[in-house]
């Protein structure tokens, strides 16, 4: 129910956005379709850069909120004061490039025959419209997601150490932390859904819970970024989870697809197609929930500040910052409560898909 | 709508990233630590069953106990009676054997008492006779140591043989 609420407000909150925020990009696919020269994307660019000052002296909302929320070439933790990322472009003539989003510092955004093109994301764009570039950078959400996988590594084996140093004794300090959590999973998430066969799939659901819930955790910080609510994060996962489940898929579960038992023929028509289509809507809604549901924090968070500034006034301040507090909190909830889903909507999936018989389930 | 589409680079480096934590951590973490758990949880289910199989063998010691402790009670018993039978026994004889001996001496207590009683009348009566002799012998002597009362004697005695 909450997801669902939360996936509308998203949804509305998204459309304003893009529909208040048209004029400002409007240009872009235009410059794509008709294959303008170099000068016109300097000139769009240099309004888009007009428009982003314009609308950070008048201050807007939406682009703030799209600023925060979309990934970025270098690390800002507040106005001014950001870190270098290192962006890896490669490209058919020239190859592999690697060079310092510091270089991109300069009254045109140039180097080197790049564009730095400051829309609602960054994107790089060549000078030169025939060349086709692949963009490859450690954006923020990259490095984020490096810094989040160091984290799981250095914890994880150093538990490991753990449980081998005192091996059969009761865990001590962070180990019986994390091992409640791990056997929270274990016993609760994966053996009941997946079924007997629930070892082979321990640590790549395992791994998916931590990797979630650190990254999750880690976008609520200030200048975190915000890894678990783009789109092509949890569209990996999720394509990942699918693959997953369909690595071991046992006879019963293609031949549900194809034919269900107890189906009148005429009624086939319609549950093969729904059936098929369901296949996709699986990892399809894992993608989308996870987007929407961290996406939507952030913006709320982002739209509580920006009150702030647009009533530019302290009295509000406190009253705001107890709301955001108290939205915080709840965003750590949803922090756990989204990794959670994933986890077992994963091993839900992976569950029906190797199932030894499935005559038991048809209700769904 | 740069929102909703995705990035080539970051699925990229999420799909290079995350893979790599997934081995790493199934390999190098994953592995010892569900298999720490597995043991431990094993150790502990072997640590209960132990407890029980122990618990199982107090009982079993404690009725084989309670079976000791009747037996020996009962031999207890058995000696006990045994021994008051024995006793009791012993006491019997004793008395049996008190009573013949006793029996046996006043019997020949009564045979000596007969014996010295013959002997003391029959030595009376040959003291009695001794003394009946000396005493008739000294009235013999006094009663005819003159002629005129021999006579008169030997006339009475005459008399009264006649008469008889």
């Amino acid at each position: 129910m909450y997801t669902h609420f939360r996936l509308l407000i998203t949804t509305a909150l998204v459309a304003a956005t893009c529909f208040f925020s048209a004029p400002a990009n409007a240009d872009e696919p235009a410059q794509k379709e008709h294959n303008q020269v170099a000068e016109g994307i300097n000139k769009a660019e240099h309004e888009i850069e007009h428009n982003l000052e314009k609308a950070e002296e008048e201050f807007n909302v939406g682009k703030m909120i799209m600023h925060h929320i979309a990934d970025s070439h270098e690390w800002e933790f507040t106005h001014g004061v950001s870190i270098p990322l290192p962006i890896i472009l490669y490209s058919e003539d020239r190859g592999l490039e690697i060079f310092s989003s510091s270089k991109f510092h300069n009254e045109h955004h140039e180097y080197n025959g790049y564009h730095l093109v400051h829309g609602d994301a960054e994107t790089i764009v060549p000078v030169d419209e025939s060349r086709v570039v692949y963009d490859f950078s450690i954006t923020k959400n990259v490095a984020s997601m490096m810094l989040s996988a160091i984290i799981l590594v250095l914890v994880f084996t150093s538990i490991a150490k753990a449980y081998q140093k005192n091996k059969g004794k009761a865990p001590k300090g962070f180990q019986s932390a994390m091992e409640v959590i791990i056997l929270f999973i274990r016993d609760d998430v994966v053996k009941p859904n997946v079924g007997p066969k629930y070892e082979k799939y321990l640590p790549y659901l395992l791994t998916l819970f931590f990797f979630l819930l650190l990254n999750n955790i880690l976008g609520l910080l200030p200048g975190g970024a915000n890894l678990t609510g783009n789109i092509a994060v949890t569209m990996t996962l999720a394509v990942l989870t699918f693959i997953v489940t369909h690595l071991r898929a046992n006879k019963h579960y293609f031949k549900h697809l194809v034919k269900p038992d107890g189906v009148p023929i005429p009624l086939l028509l319609i549950m093969i197609p729904v059936e098929i289509v369901g296949v996709f809507m699986k990892p399809f809604s894992l993608m989308v929930r996870l987007f929407a549901n961290m996406t939507a924090g952030h913006i709320i968070l982002l739209s509580l500040f920006g009150l702030i500034f647009i009533f530019q006034s302290f009295m509000v301040a406190p009253i705001i910052s107890l709301f955001a507090l108290f939205l915080n909190f709840i965003e750590i909830m949803v922090a756990f409560i989204q990794a959670f889903i994933f986890t077992l909507l994963s091993s839900m999936y992976i569950g029906s898909a190797i199932e030894e018989h499935s005559h038991a389930d048809h209700g769904h | 709508m740069s929102l909703l589409t995705p990035n080539p680079g970051l699925i990229f480096w999420m799909l290079v990233v995350f893979l790599l934590v997934v081995f790493i951590l199934a390999k190098f973490a994953w592995k010892p630590i569900i298999n720490g758990l597995k043991d431990r949880e094993n150790e502990i289910q072997g640590a209960l069953d132990l407890a029980e199989r122990t618990k199982a063998e107090m009982v079993k010691l404690k009725s084989d106990n309670e079976k000791l402790i009747a037996e020996a009670n009962a031999v207890r018993d058995r000696i006990l009676r045994d021994a008051k039978e024995a006793a009791e026994r012993t006491i019997a004889e004793s008395k049996n054997t008190a009573s013949v001996e006793a029996q046996k001496i006043i019997d020949s207590a009564r045979e000596t008492i007969r014996t010295e009683q013959q002997v003391a009348v029959s030595k009376i009566r040959k003291e009695v006779a001794t003394l009946s002799l000396e005493i008739a012998e000294k009235v013999l002597h006094r009663e005819l140591k003159d002629k005129e009362s021999q006579q008169a004697l030997i006339a009475e005695l005459a008399s009264s043989a006649r008469l008889n």
